[in-house]
């Protein structure tokens, strides 16, 4: 029966934009400030006040229409998006209607190894409301107009997704490139990224089915668990014969489930028109060129730059290229690297990228230093320390951030690798154990782990496991 | 102390033949004397403009004069005043003290003048009769049975009362000529974008324009100076270079114009405000103006246009009067709805009402191409209409108004008659163009207005040809108590 549906998702992406000051007062923007003490006279919307356009914002939205290869509109209007609620002062939303400043672009998403491009629609800028507090006073709500007038864009997809799988592939890759660009921080937790999907079933070749639009949801892992469940909800409903109801959602993530918010008939007739305060926003392509060269390399280019220049992996290639942090490390490291890179490259994935995932921290606060991390892999290239002391070395550099070369140093933990050295230790083990080296002789290979386990708790795990093998069998078999 | 005019003021104050102090008390005992009738000021802030007067005296004592230093004025109450109630007429704002000045106030201030208080006005200056005020109606100084306009009528009857030399006022539709009109005084609407918006409360944004009431065109002259240019709090406000307009009107030696007469604004008239008009158009001829007819095909689509844009940009400009905030709260509301619903009937009255009402259905979905945007058609044909006028004349002249001021109640239950005194002033709004209002006769002893509307940015020539006729005429210096 699941063959029959086919899953149509579209999303609307809200990008909290890293200006100093709000959309359109000089309010700051800072997260977490005491309540209402970033809140203007502007931002209260106070009898008289007018709106003055954040140019840098403009900028912003511009640097990301160009990463997605839109067309940036030669002219742009704010219009009034009318509705009463009491975080949002004026009774009307400064946004973009009819005439957006970003439109028309594209974004490649790669899910499972299969490439896809995802339409966009367009990206406008409009401002944030301030945040209503229910659970502060009791039988009251507060409102907290500290985020009122901060600036967004909103980055709304074409209906071209077709599973949970690619509508996160898709935002990753709208995250990664925001946090790329330096114009959001991306944080999902403080609602400075945050989504909508449009989600409807239907049969293929069909026209579109009824969507129902879940708001709000910010975790890749909501999104996911939110689509999912709203397509099995969708799919229930169709195949009892029913239809579903055209109507906004919420995700609650405890129950993992969505429940209806309001419906189509209690939508508000929002009456936009043009905001006569502002003036219609002129952007030249003078500007535009201006803007391009300042253009950081986004993760796509890097990502073919690792792939080519480094010889690495895709998929590593692609984690790696997926933030400009990570990157950033990973290109430092290399500078001190004289092993291969691509296991320079796995060693960051897994260890240190596991150091930091068990810290909860960013890659950018990791304790061990990129040249560091090169220098042990150096080392294992050498044959100087094994894999395991690599690991241990990297741990403790971890917690005590002294230095690898001094951790190596001072414990005395560089590894034997001199065959000579080796055959002495390895010639008196044996003639310890004549009993085991005849049976080895007659065909017990096991007892291969038993003398180099010896051999390792002899030299305190500093045998080179290599050299010490090839030692070994030279021994035994005589080679 | 009987001066004249605002230039006689700064004369006399420089002259130190008078004080700031004494000024501003003999001012302020005037308002004693004549307000209670007249009812033109909703707030008189007595103190702090004794307070001001003894500042500038101390400064003039060192030698400091700024260009208006000591000169009284009365601030429309549609200006934020910092620390002082600003009402905008209306019970929604009764308890309102702005935190902060408006950009118009500031620069009057910074110039030296005294604020004597805030006038009275139509609630949210909209009206043409200052009745739809929550604080009463203001009379008309030349009979007291009369309205003396609206929405700046407190500003208009003040300075016609000479109970304030000058006043400022805001224009959306003809708010300062009109009232300027039916008053006897000069009403000046400056160019869309020459004067700064910024704390001024916004009722129709894209035609909301800041002003003056004087009795002479030249003080008008010298004011409009310190209030216009560029404001970086407002986006429309225009960089437009600002002139020294005083200087202009009496040494420039422009001395004629071509000047037009839409036949649009004179068809309908009456014999007597027929006659003044063309009186006046005789006396412009005789000091060697050009008279063409010329035609503002859609200048009589203005009022319905004016009907849709100004309440439509109403009823989201005064979405924020929700009593969560400031402003009017309930005491009967229970739960958030009601806190809206109950706020703002409570808070508002008809007249505002009436607007939000229209303006929110004039923007919902299904309605919005018939009515707004459609206005906006309309609203860029008069413009046009406009455009093509002043390629051929300097200035286009017509009354102000079709008729003499009304009686208090007259118009009250009759909107559309009472919108349609609007009908020669509202397309300047609409095309954005500054215009003035200036004496031109009585009928029934009750003032008319001559209305010289100009090019964009193009104040300096309406001021001097106002001067002009007024050198030649001397409607503009008589008083209602003559």
């Amino acid at each position: 029966m699941t063959n029959m549906w086919e899953t149509v998702i579209g999303l609307e992406i809200h990008v909290q934009l890293a200006t100093n000051s709000k959309l359109f007062s000089s309010s700051s923007t800072n997260f977490g400030a005491e309540q209402n003490t970033q809140a203007s006279v502007i931002d209260l919307a106070m009898p008289g006040v007018l709106p003055v356009l954040n140019k840098k914002a403009v900028e912003m939205a511009i640097m990301f229409g160009l990463s997605v290869d839109a067309k940036i509109a030669e002219k742009s209007i704010f219009a009034r998006k009318n509705y009463f609620y009491p975080d949002l002062p004026k009774g009307y939303q400064i946004s973009q209607y009819e005439l957006p400043v970003v439109y028309d672009g594209k974004l490649s998403i790669n899910v499972d190894g299969n490439e896809k491009v995802i339409g966009i629609t367009r990206a406008h800028l409009e401002e944030d409301a301030g945040k209503s507090i229910h659970d502060l006073y009791d039988g009251q709500s507060a409102i907290d107009l500290n985020r009122a007038g901060t600036p967004l864009i909103e980055i709304v997809s074409e209906p071209d997704m077709r599973s949970a799988g690619e509508a996160v592939a898709y935002l990753k890759k709208i995250h990664s490139i925001v946090r790329c660009l330096g114009i959001s921080d991306g944080n999902m937790e403080e609602g400075s990224f945050r989504c909508d999907a449009n989600i409807s079933l239907r049969k293929p070749g069909d026209k579109f089915g009824i969507r129902a639009e879940i708001k709000n949801i910010n975790s890749f892992k909501f999104v996911e668990s939110a689509i999912n469940y709203e397509v099995d909800r969708q799919q229930e409903i169709l195949e009892s014969g029913g239809s579903v109801n055209q109507e906004t959602r919420l995700y609650d993530p405890k129950k993992n489930e969505t429940r209806p918010m309001r419906s189509k008939e209690e939508a508000n007739d929002y009456r936009y028109f043009p905001d006569p305060d502002l003036l219609p926003v002129s952007i030249s392509d003078d500007e535009i060129s201006r803007i391009k060269q300042f253009l950081p390399e986004l993760p796509d280019t890097k990502k073919e730059r690792f792939i080519n220049e480094y010889s690495i992996k895709i998929d590593d290639a692609e984690i790696l290229s997926s933030s400009s942090e990570l990157s950033d490390y990973f290109e430092q490291s290399i500078k001190t690297a004289t092993s291969e890179i691509q296991l320079l490259a796995n060693f960051i994935l897994s260890e240190v990228i596991g150091l930091c995932n068990k810290n909860n921290i960013d890659i950018s606060q990791a304790k061990v230093k990129p040249e560091d991390v090169a220098k042990l892999n150096n080392y294992i290239g050498d044959g100087k320390i094994s894999m395991k002391q690599a690991k241990e070395i990297l741990s403790e550099a971890w917690i005590s951030s002294v230095p690898v070369d001094q951790i190596i140093a001072s414990n005395n933990i560089e590894q034997i690798s001199d065959p000579d050295l080796l055959t002495d230790v390895a010639k008196k083990l044996l003639e310890m154990h004549p009993k085991e080296v005849q049976d080895y002789r007659n065909g017990k290979d096991k007892l291969m782990g038993f003398f180099v386990g010896q051999i390792m708790k002899e030299t305190q795990g500093k045998a080179n496991p290599k050299v010490l093998n090839q030692v070994l069998i030279k021994l035994l078999k005589g080679v | 102390m009987a001066y004249k005019s605002v230039i006689e003021i700064l004369t006399a104050i420089k002259n130190k033949d008078v004080s700031a102090s004494e000024l501003t008390s003999d001012y302020l005992n005037r308002i004693k004397d004549n307000d209670d009738d007249l009812n033109c000021f909703i707030t008189v802030t007595e103190e702090s403009a004794m307070r001001k007067a003894k500042e500038i005296d101390d400064e003039i004592s060192k030698g400091i004069f700024k260009p208006l230093s000591g000169l009284p004025i009365a601030q429309k109450d549609i200006f934020c005043t910092k620390g002082v109630k600003t009402s905008c007429g209306s019970k929604m704002l009764d308890n309102f003290i702005s935190p902060y000045d408006a950009t118009v106030i500031e620069k009057l201030n910074n110039a030296g003048t005294i604020m004597l208080g805030k006038t009275n006005m139509d609630e949210f200056a909209m009206g043409s009769s200052n009745e739809t005020s929550f604080y009463g109606p203001v009379k008309n100084p030349w009979n007291k049975d009369y309205v003396p306009g609206g929405s700046s009528g407190g500003s208009a009857s003040a300075v016609a009362a000479r109970i304030s030399p000058c006043s400022t006022g805001t224009d959306t539709g003809g708010s300062i000529r009109q009232p300027a009109s039916l008053c006897g005084i000069c009403g000046l609407k400056p160019t869309y974008g020459r004067v700064s918006r910024f704390g001024m409360i916004a009722f129709a944004s894209s035609l909301d324009q800041a002003g003056l009431f004087t009795t002479d065109a030249l003080d008008a002259a010298v004011l409009l100076k310190e209030i216009s240019g560029h404001d970086p709090k407002d986006s429309t406000s225009s960089d437009v270079d600002v002139p020294d307009y005083y200087d202009y009107c009496i040494n420039n030696n422009k001395s004629t114009y071509t000047i037009g007469i839409p036949d649009e604004f004179t068809k309908d008239l009456n014999d007597e405000v027929k006659k003044s008009f063309f009186d006046s158009i005789k006396v412009l001829e005789k000091i060697g103006c050009k008279i063409k007819n010329i035609k503002l095909e859609h200048t009589g689509l203005g009022v319905s246009a004016y009907q849709v844009v100004a309440p439509a940009e109403c009823s989201s400009n005064l979405s924020r009067f929700d009593g969560v905030r400031f402003g009017h709260r309930s005491k009967k509301a229970s739960s958030l709805e009601e806190l809206y619903r109950e706020s703002r009937s409570e808070g508002f009255g008809k007249e505002v009402k009436r607007r939000i009402l229209v303006g929110t259905y004039a923007l919902s979905a299904g309605y919005y191409d018939a009515y707004y945007l459609k206005a906006q058609k309309v609203r860029n044909l008069i413009a046009q209409d406009f455009k093509n006028a002043f390629s051929e004349v300097d200035l286009i002249l017509g009354p102000t108004t079709p008729d003499k001021a009304f009686k208090i109640g007259e118009k009250m239950n009759d909107p559309i008659a009472m919108y349609l005194s609007d009908v020669y002033t509202v397309s300047t709004n609409l095309a954005g163009l500054p215009a003035m209002s200036i004496p031109m006769g009585f009928k029934d002893k009750l003032p008319l207005g001559l209305q010289i509307i100009g090019n964009h940015f193009d104040e300096k020539n309406i001021l001097k040809l106002c001067h002009l006729y007024q050198r030649e005429t001397d409607w503009h210096v008589q008083e209602p108590n003559d």
